[in-house]
């Protein structure tokens, strides 16, 4: 799971039945320290997030089990929404850490 | 599945039912030489770890719900096992 914050809406009329009702969020991911790290994405919703709020988010085949038995087509999904964080490390990573 | 330390956790009121009853940990994915691999992910806790451990990361869906005891629920990353020793061969870097 990655920490990250909801920055958006995504709204698409025409899309795969079984997604029908869903909500799609615009996230960006976070550091521990809640800065920015890497490129926004969509996520569907399974935690009722809203603009703004801190969540955490799966991503891969997981992302669509919150919504079983309907086999949804989403690689990645915010599962809950963070109330607090508490970092206990001195130094921030690197912001161009080896992978 | 990555050598991690734990840095942190997060509390979560409203969450998937899945991952009630479990510690949310910030872990800190680490380099054989002890550098941060990366950002830190977050992962649910299968061995009652707490921040400063070093712990095995499973980054892997299935190995990571089925080591909390959920199977078929959005978890992608669980820290299964705390480590105690890493050796390695001479003249490896």
């Amino acid at each position: 799971m990655f920490l990250g914050r909801v920055i958006g809406c995504v709204w698409a009329t025409a899309k795969n039945p079984q997604m029908e009702g869903m909500r799609f969020l615009l996230v960006q991911p976070l550091t521990p320290e809640l800065q920015n790290t890497g490129k926004r994405i969509v996520c569907a919703d399974a935690a009722g997030a809203g603009a703004g709020e801190l969540i955490y988010w799966v991503r891969g085949r997981e992302a669509c089990f919150p919504f079983l038995p309907k086999e949804v087509a989403a690689d990645a999904t915010v599962v809950g929404i963070v109330d607090d964080v508490h970092v206990e490390r001195t130094t921030a990573a690197p912001k161009n850490a080896k992978k | 599945m990555l050598i991690a330390k734990v840095i942190g956790e997060l509390v979560a009121t409203q969450k998937h039912s899945s991952h009630e009853g479990r510690k949310l940990l910030l872990v800190q994915p680490l380099n054989l030489d002890g550098s941060n691999r990366g950002d830190a992910v977050v992962a649910l806790d299968a061995v009652d770890a707490g921040v400063g451990d070093r712990v095995l990361l499973s980054t892997d869906g299935y190995a990571a719900s089925s080591s909390v005891g959920r199977p078929q629920s959005p978890i992608d990353m669980a820290v299964i096992g705390f480590i105690d020793h890493v050796e390695i061969l001479p003249g490896v870097s």
